[in-house]
């Protein structure tokens, strides 16, 4: 770290006691030293950093005015709209922060996927990660409940009453989800409170992710680890300036939804209040939940991989587990991948699974948003299949056949010829 | 690395075009909407003040019998334009009730500009009871409560038929409409050509009375648009700067790596 920052008399006093600055340094400074080669997809983890920042500071300038309760919900996110200064903006912030979040983790997420980040020695750093999608995933679904519209509503009620599918102790369970026998007042203040909770643990859970970052550092996109000085440069300023630098242009894309497109990923049914007596015809969830809410319809009792398990389970339950399995199965990934090397630039047979897997998640995403009628159920079944087959049986498999190309000796070695 | 940064570009593009076509397919009318040039639209929009000021007029003469407007105040008409005075003369013409006195007795008074816009209708029951049933939905968030609302508000408007087509039987007390899902609604077409007659002198055709409460209806549901799209501009050349600035930084602090 820059001596002379450290030799001021203050900075020493503080130092001394609690080791903050170089704790900094070490972290984020010229004390953490990064492979040389991030290219800009590396620039997703800060962004979503960022993201939960925004998404923090928004919220709680908007719990300062909002009301959790059914009958003034709806009008005090108006009044936020339109007496609270500046309020639209902290609100359209808010609401468009919660799609880039989650444009922004997926791209990390795919990120891992195709350099192998989640190999020895980060499986912790990307159990993490899932752990943090789940958690991201909770707080998007109850935070889309607050503002009490028709999709907030209907939303609730469609994804709670999947637990009634859980044999014998189902209908308990949602009663008790619910806190009554309907989505009602009581719903709404459990979500609001957990709303609160859960941004908050993720943040605990990014500080994990992070902590066993540090420790084996960034892969990198030719999965070699770095080894001699000359693979890695100081994290600052180089990757300070970059990851500033990605910021901005993120602003750029955020800032243009939140001016000027701010309901684009918006449902118009949820600027009608919540009304439990009229159904809308289509009930979709946010974007963010389609591929999986795809795998949840997938399931119905003529889907071909129901029927081995039909003889168990309602097709519906078989929906559920499969929905969750969708994301858990991640977990596990590190394992289920037996192949040493890293990065699909050296893989050619997993890079073009990759993209096939990447584009199977994209068609899922919009049987999500199709009414469950025709084509798109068989479509959404075969996608569903490839969701699980990509998973389960092509990554173990590939990972043992394929026949992987040279890896470059060093990071250097291969970026300085 | 050119490269890396335009596929990043792509992939989001790709991301943002499933979420548009995968808009959920909404029930229809038999007829697709057609698409109307509005003053509104684009980055400089902004609302025209005499059309904003005609469909206050066709508003309050024609639907406000049955629809509210119920986030709008009175004081908010300051913003586009009208005088102190004037929202005070027009607010005045409307009953609220408030209390209770210092007796205990509620009164009414004459509504001042803090007031929300009075409602027709005492509660849903009354309003319903009056529309053979139907209810006059709030008229406040319509324009963003339907996809492209202000064309569909709009069309429905103008898109009666006085007959029913061949072999469809309209239920009693349905009008035709092309654009109303299921075709059949309860709102008997509201609007003719001279419905109101302009104060501005502005001739009142059906198309025109349609245009003007739609632009009044859009800016009640988003009062913020103007104020938001000139805030944008600003924060956008803002942030183009400053990223070309950090994009120069960064190019110079990697100089010596290359
Ligand atoms: C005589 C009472 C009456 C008047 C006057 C009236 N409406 Fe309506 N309106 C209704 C009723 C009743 C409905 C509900 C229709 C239904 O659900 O079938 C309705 C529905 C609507 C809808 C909602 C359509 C939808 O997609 O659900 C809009 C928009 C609307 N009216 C606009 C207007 C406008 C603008 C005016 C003034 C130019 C107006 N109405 C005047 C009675 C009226
Ligand atoms: C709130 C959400 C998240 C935040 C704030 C976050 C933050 C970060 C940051 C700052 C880095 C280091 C920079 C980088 O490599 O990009 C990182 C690395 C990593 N993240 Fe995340 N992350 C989040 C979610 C996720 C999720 C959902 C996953 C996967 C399921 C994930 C998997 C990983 C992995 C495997 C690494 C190490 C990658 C490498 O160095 O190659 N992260 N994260």
């Amino acid at each position: 770290m820059a001596s002379k920052f450290m030799e001021n008399p203050v900075i020493k006093w503080v130092e001394y006691r609690l080791p903050i600055f170089s704790f900094i340094d070490h972290s984020v400074g010229s004390g953490y030293p990064t492979p040389r080669n991030l290219n800009y997809w590396w620039n997703f983890g800060s962004l979503a950093g960022v993201a939960l920042v925004i998404m923090i500071a928004s919220g709680i300038v908007l719990a300062m005015s909002y009301t959790a309760h059914v009958d003034y919900a709806f009008e005090s996110v108006e009044r936020i709209m339109r007496d609270v200064n500046y309020g639209w903006l902290i609100r359209y912030i808010h609401m468009n922060g919660g799609s880039m979040f989650f444009i922004v983790v997926y791209i990390h997420l795919f990120r891992g996927m195709y350099y192998g980040s989640y190999k020895a020695p980060r499986e912790i750093v990307w159990i993490m990660g899932v752990l943090i999608l789940l958690a991201m995933m909770a707080t998007a679904f109850m935070g889309y409940v607050l503002p009490w519209g028709q999709m907030s509503f209907w939303g609730a009620t469609v994804i709670t009453n999947l637990f009634s599918a859980i044999p014998l102790v189902g209908d308990a369970i949602v009663t008790w989800l619910w806190g009554g026998f309907s989505v009602d007042n009581p719903t709404l203040n459990r979500f609001y409170a957990f709303h609160y909770l859960l941004p908050f643990v993720i943040f605990a859970l990014v500080f994990i992710h992070l902590w066993a970052l540090h420790v084996h550092r960034s892969n990198n996109p030719l999965g070699v680890e770095a080894k001699a000085p000359e693979d890695s440069i100081p994290f600052h300023p180089y990757y300070t300036m970059k990851d500033l630098f990605g910021m901005g242009v993120f602003m750029i894309i955020f800032m243009g939804f939140v001016f000027y497109a701010p309901n684009f990923f918006g449902e118009p049914d949820n600027y009608i209040k919540a009304n439990p007596l009229v159904t809308p015809p289509h009930i979709v969830p946010e974007w963010y939940f389609l591929p999986f809410y795809a795998i949840l319809r997938a399931f119905t009792a003529d889907f071909f991989m129901y029927w081995p398990i039909s003889w168990l389970m309602s097709a519906k339950l078989a929906g559920v587990i499969a929905m969750f399995a969708s994301i858990l199965l991640l977990l596990v990934l590190p394992w289920l991948d037996r192949s040493k090397v890293r990065s699909a630039k050296f893989r050619p047979i997993y890079k073009q699974f990759f993209w096939i897997f990447f584009l199977d998640c994209l068609v899922l995403g919009y049987i999500g948003a199709k009414p469950a009628e025709g084509s798109f159920i068989i479509i959404g079944q075969l996608a569903t299949f490839y969701y699980f087959f990509h998973l389960i049986i092509l990554i173990p498999l590939i990972g043992i056949l394929e026949r992987p190309r040279p890896i470059p000796e060093s990071i250097s070695a291969a970026v300085t010829k | 690395m050119k490269k890396t940064l335009l596929s990043a570009f792509a992939g989001l593009a790709m991301v943002l075009g499933i979420s548009l076509i995968g808009a959920p397919a909404q029930a229809e009318g038999d007829t697709a909407l057609p698409y109307q040039d509005w003053s509104w639209s684009g980055p400089f929009g902004t609302f025209e003040r005499a059309a904003l000021r005609r469909g206050l007029q066709v508003y309050s003469e024609v639907c406000s019998g049955c629809h509210s407007v119920k986030l709008v105040a009175y004081r908010n008409l300051m913003d586009i334009g009208f005088a102190e005075d004037e929202v005070k003369t027009f607010a005045a013409e409307f009953e609220v009730e408030d209390g209770p006195d210092a007796d205990g007795e509620m009164f009414t008074r004459p509504a001042v500009p803090a007031d929300r816009f009075v409602q027709p209708f005492a509660n849903e029951n009354a309003a319903r009871a009056s529309n053979n049933g139907a209810l006059p939905p709030d008229l406040s968030l319509m324009t963003k409560a339907r996809k492209n609302g202000a064309d569909y508000v709009y069309a429905l408007l103008t898109g009666y038929e006085e007959e029913a087509p061949e072999g469809i039987d309209l239920l009693e007390g349905m009008s035709y409409n092309h654009y109303f899902p299921g075709n059949q609604i309860a709102m008997a077409p509201p609007i003719d050509d001279d419905a109101v007659e302009y104060a501005d002198g502005t001739e009142a055709s059906k198309e025109q009375i349609a245009r003007d409460v739609v632009t009044f209806l859009a800016w009640a549901a988003e009062p913020e648009l103007e104020e938001r799209k000139r805030l944008g501009i600003k924060v956008l050349i803002f942030l183009l700067v400053l990223t070309g600035l950090l994009y120069a930084l960064k190019r110079k602090i990697w100089a010596d790596l290359h």
